[in-house]
């Protein structure tokens, strides 16, 4: 793991080496863009409606009890802004796209076509990993925007339809208001930023790395998933800690 | 990338040898090409013969001795600014994503080196040499292999190359095509002084195109020089590469 890491460092210098050539290649990222809104955008939809559905049932009657009603609506819009939107849609997107990535270039590793592309002098750094990786540096925190809004209507949904939690719709909306400020939401975007480019250079270093058929390329999106999981859920607590005092 | 140079390169293959996981596949590999030769390698399969290709276009470094392309080392990055290779690879190495045009354009529009109708020109001449026209908006995968083999010679003759490699290239070719691409390896070299260096288990290819040949085994060159001098040698394991055929005796009919 830490040889890996190592190496995806290496990578993602090349990657930011690369990025002011990175114009060339916008069709590419386009392509990826779309590719990433139509396999995750519903998918996220679901996902975030039912975490903020389910954060406000499990919170909203105990909140209730203590008579701290009026904080729901701060605490499911702070929950999903700062931690749940960009962990889950991170964790989407690492086994939705970047299993697809690493299948895609793994295959590509295994059939020779990156060792026909660096004959050809075209750096594979630059024409297969540059573009996807800024399409999911982009991709992913317009998600988290989504799936923050559809996590506060999930809750809000749920507090309306649960009689043990007596606040109105507004008391809820207020709340959200009071709590949640523009910088818990920049605070959830650099987070989703930040775990964008581990999934983007995870993925396509696994890919790059593969070795040994079709068995190889199970095995690098198998590990891709697992790492990328693994450094997010790392990287998230390191970046709380950081920003818990912004 | 360089400005046209169009003489073919020189190759210098000097004491290679290369170790897969411990594993020898190169036991010091000694060879020259000279400019605008065709330089066929024969030997039985998994005797070094692609991993020795590979090392010419810079895909692997040696781990002992030294692979020069007009002087240059051949896995040093800026040889490939100073002179075009290209290669031809074994299972043709076609972008699955692009139909068999872009393929075939992929490199003239990478390096920006044409306007695009300049590049759709060239696409459409390549592709009609190799007889793929009607396939140029086709995905690989709905080709049969010969088809793709013939896509990624018209992907490498797009770079108009001074050092041409061939994997295997008649390979899963019928007859016809494969007398078609070994003429077209000679008109390279006619027209454009490429130089070219095959690997083929074809002997009639190899027999009929080289100026130059060697028979590799184990990782080590049996013996080279030109065809007719190859045919001639002694070694016992050159006649038996040579002379090994599918010819058998029709079985006797059994007694009643």
């Amino acid at each position: 793991m830490l040889s890996d890491i190592g190496r995806m460092l290496l990578l993602l210098r090349d990657a930011l080496a690369s990025l002011p050539a990175a114009w060339r290649q916008r069709a590419r990222v386009v392509d990826q863009l779309f590719e990433i809104g139509n396999a995750s955008l519903f998918m996220a939809c679901l996902l975030s409606l039912f975490i903020g559905g389910v954060l406000a049932l499990q919170t909203g009657p105990v909140m209730a009890e203590r008579g701290v009603t009026s904080y729901i609506g701060g605490m499911v819009g702070l929950a999903m802004c700062k931690e749940l939107a960009p962990v889950m849609m991170a964790v989407l997107l690492a086994g939705r796209i970047g299993s697809a990535i690493t299948a895609e270039i793994g295959s590509m590793r295994v059939y020779q076509e990156i060792d026909a592309l660096r004959t050809m002098n075209i750096n594979p750094v630059h024409y297969l990993v540059v573009p996807r990786l800024l399409a999911v540096a982009v991709a992913l925190p317009l998600l988290v925007i989504f799936s923050i809004l559809i996590g506060w209507m999930g809750g809000a949904l749920v507090i309306a339809i649960n009689p043990a939690v007596n606040l109105s719709h507004a008391g809820y909306v207020n709340s959200l208001g009071d709590m949640v400020g523009a910088l818990d939401i920049l605070n959830g975007l650099i987070k989703s930023f930040a775990f964008a480019v581990v999934i983007g250079v995870v993925s396509c270093h696994q890919g790059l790395e593969t070795i040994g058929g079709p068995r190889g390329v199970g095995r690098s999106v198998t590990k891709a998933v697992v790492n990328s999981i693994v450094l997010i859920l790392v990287l998230d607590y390191a970046l709380t800690r950081l920003m818990i005092n912004l | 990338m360089n400005e046209k140079d169009n003489s073919g390169a020189r190759v210098e293959i000097r004491s290679v040898r290369k170790a897969f996981n411990g594993q020898p596949v190169l036991h010091g590999v000694d060879l020259t090409v000279a400019p605008g030769e065709i330089f066929v390698i024969m030997g039985p399969s998994g005797s070094g013969k692609s991993v020795l290709l590979r090392h010419v276009i810079g895909l692997e470094t040696p781990d002992a001795g030294e692979v020069l392309i007009n002087g240059e080392i051949a896995a040093e990055p800026g040889t490939r600014d100073h002179c075009r290779m290209a290669m031809v690879f074994q299972g043709g190495a076609l972008l699955n994503s692009l139909t068999l045009a872009e393929n075939v354009g992929l490199y003239l529009r990478e390096h920006n080196l044409k306007p695009e109708p300049e590049i759709e020109a060239v696409v459409k001449e390549r592709l009609a040499l190799v007889g793929l026209e009607e396939a140029r908006d086709k995905l690989p995968a709905e080709l049969s292999g010969g088809m793709r083999k013939r896509a990624a010679i018209a992907r490498a003759l797009v770079m108009e190359p001074q050092l041409l490699l061939y994997d295997e290239p008649t390979s899963e070719l019928d007859p016809l095509m494969a007398s078609t691409v070994g003429r077209e390896i000679v008109n390279l070299r006619r027209r454009h002084g490429v130089t070219s260096m095959v690997v083929s288990h074809d002997r009639d290819l190899a027999f009929g195109i080289a100026d130059r040949m060697a028979l590799i085994r184990d990782g080590r060159i049996l013996c080279q020089g030109t065809p007719g001098e190859v045919r001639a040698s002694d070694d016992a394991a050159v006649k038996e590469f040579l002379n090994a055929n599918l010819k058998h005796e029709p079985e006797s009919p059994e007694e009643p």
